[in-house]
């Protein structure tokens, strides 16, 4: 399978980039690692007419305390964010999510901006030129293969919706976004900065706020007490999430004064999930109880990934327990069979 | 805005670009178009067919190299990001006739079969022993868990990594 020409350039600056991105147009795409961009362009799934490297624009590497903060920049590798010692507990979402993307290889190239800015996911997308066209393609990949798809068309895991239910599939914006991270886009027109929770539509096709001129240039990531990361994919290794669950508590004594829990892999957004009902009292076993029963309620997975429809829900109830249970303290070894999956969790 | 100086581009040669890179240790210049990835290159403008090419879409770990000491999938890397990078394949693992320890190992404890795996385990077993001599095995699981053999059931990998490094010592 061969990529497509394009054109390239090598952005030496976050300016040049900025810069090389508003005049490329809407068929311009950024290159971070490539780990995503590279399988999608030789599927056809877009034809660039110019990709612009980020790999020299050293702005992006960098990973800095920034106030109570910690800084990172979008072209930090995965693999050298889950090693960095610089995240301490306060981040051990993040550190655990970035730790299990794809496989060890892929990490040492994927970058974090890359995993942010991830394309939807689905069945009927993620596959060669030649098997869409036998499907008569879907609506995300129509048939004039291009970077902003026209409308229309049909979706087939809705073939009555009129819209694209593509799953959001990255690993480290449901961490970040229950750490209460913030995001800033970078354009020739000046730069914003938003809750990275807003960076994300639930919309298969139009799945950013992002506008083609901005490239995300930093995050930036609060510290909390406690954080964690559950995982579900069918291989310990390579598998994208079928179900992620993020949280991030602050407790007082053993009552919770504030609680952030993000879902992914079950729609087209990360899902926040209300935590109100956590707030104000310790996380007793009725209280997390009810609370995965809001959370399941929230679950919209639909029959594009990997394993059965039905287990994917009912297995959302068993995650948000285990991952408050992990956070109130239970021993691991008392956590079940699903959290020996959770391979950080449980040392070697 | 004022004009901006354009920044360095590779050169061109026709239709494709001409890149130096340092492969298994000599300066390369290579000739390539610009739509090939770092294995397409390798083993057709280089003519290293120790790498090899599996599902292309970095799902198997068949193409493994390292670039600059790292195992990264050539099937994923546009050989356009390489220039000045320092790469090594399989053929780079040898000193003249002798064999790296991990392919005397692999061969004492039968760790290849059909071997279309090993060149990709070789290089990322290599990395993993340049960094920690002394592996444990969930180290080296973990440090190999980007590679699929559907031949061995990898106990015999991890053995032979096992062996090279009680080797080395
Ligand atoms: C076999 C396999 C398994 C995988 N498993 C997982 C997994 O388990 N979990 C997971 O989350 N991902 C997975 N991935 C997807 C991908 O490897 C990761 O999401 C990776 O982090 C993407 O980063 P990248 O730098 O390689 O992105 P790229 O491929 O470079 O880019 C991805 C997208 O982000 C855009 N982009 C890149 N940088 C920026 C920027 N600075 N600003 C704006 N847009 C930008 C690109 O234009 C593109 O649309 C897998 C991929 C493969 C091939
Ligand atoms: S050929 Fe590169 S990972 Fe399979
Ligand atoms: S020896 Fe055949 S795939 Fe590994």
């Amino acid at each position: 399978m061969r990529a497509p020409s394009f054109r390239w350039h090598a952005a030496t600056s976050l300016a040049d980039a900025a810069r090389a991105l508003a005049a490329g147009g809407p068929r311009a795409l950024l290159l971070g690692g490539g780990t995503d961009v590279v399988p999608a362009i030789k599927r056809r799934q877009y034809v660039p007419e110019l990709l612009i490297s980020l790999r020299q624009v050293a702005e992006l590497g960098r990973l800095e305390p920034h106030g109570a903060s910690l800084r990172i920049g979008a072209g930090v590798r995965l693999g050298a964010l889950a090693a960095d010692d610089r995240l301490g507990v306060g981040h051990t979402a993040l550190r655990r999510a970035a730790g299990v993307v794809a496989s060890p290889h892929i990490r040492n190239v994927a970058t974090l901006g890359g995993n942010l800015c991830l394309d939807t996911r689905c069945n009927y997308y993620n596959q060669s030129l030649e098997w869409r066209r036998a499907v008569d393609y879907c609506m995300k990949a129509p048939a004039g293969v291009a970077l902003a798809a026209p409308a229309g068309g049909t979706c087939w895991v809705a073939p009555g919706s009129p819209r694209c239910w593509a799953v959001s599939q990255t690993d480290c914006a449901p961490a970040l976004i229950a750490l209460g991270a913030s995001v800033t886009l970078v354009s020739a027109e000046g730069q914003r900065t938003l809750p990275l929770a807003d960076l994300y539509r639930d919309d298969g096709m139009t799945w950013l706020t992002r506008r083609p001129d901005e490239l995300l240039a930093w995050v930036d990531v609060p510290a909390a007490a406690r954080s964690t990361y559950w995982k579900l994919r069918r291989r310990g290794s390579f598998d994208f999430p079928v179900l992620g669950v993020a949280a991030a508590v602050e407790l007082a004594g053993d009552v919770v004064t504030a609680a952030r829990v993000v879902l992914g892999a079950v729609a087209s957004h990360p899902v926040v999930v209300p935590t109100e009902s956590l707030l104000g009292r310790p996380l007793g076993d009725d209280a997390i109880a009810a609370f995965a029963e809001l959370a399941t309620r929230l679950a919209k997975p639909l029959d594009n990934t990997d394993y059965q429809l039905g287990w994917r829900k009912r297995v959302t109830r068993a995650y948000v327990v285990g991952a408050l249970r992990e956070l109130r303290g239970d021993d691991p070894a008392l956590l079940g069979v699903l959290a020996r999956r959770q391979a950080a969790l449980i040392p070697a | 805005m004022p004009p901006q100086p354009q920044p360095p581009q590779p050169p061109t040669a026709g239709s494709k670009v001409v890149l130096t890179l340092t492969v298994n240790g000599e300066a390369a210049e290579v000739a390539f178009e610009p739509h090939k990835t770092l294995l397409e290159v390798l083993r057709e403008d280089l003519a290293l067919t120790g790498t090899k090419h599996g599902c292309e879409l970095g799902e198997c770990g068949a193409c493994a190299v390292l670039v600059d000491g790292k195992p990264v999938l050539s099937c994923l890397m546009l050989a356009l990001e390489c220039g000045g990078a320092s790469v090594t394949t399989v053929e780079g693992l040898a000193r003249g006739a002798q064999l790296d320890p991990l392919q005397d190992a692999f061969a004492d404890l039968g760790a290849a079969q059909c071997g279309y795996c090993t060149p990709g385990i070789l290089v990322t077993a290599r990395a993993l022993l340049d960094q920690h001599p002394a592996p444990t095995r969930p180290q080296i699981e973990e440090a190999l868990a980007g590679n699929l053999c559907r031949c061995t059931g990898y106990l015999s990998i991890y053995q032979a990594v096992e062996q090279a490094a009680r080797k080395a010592r």
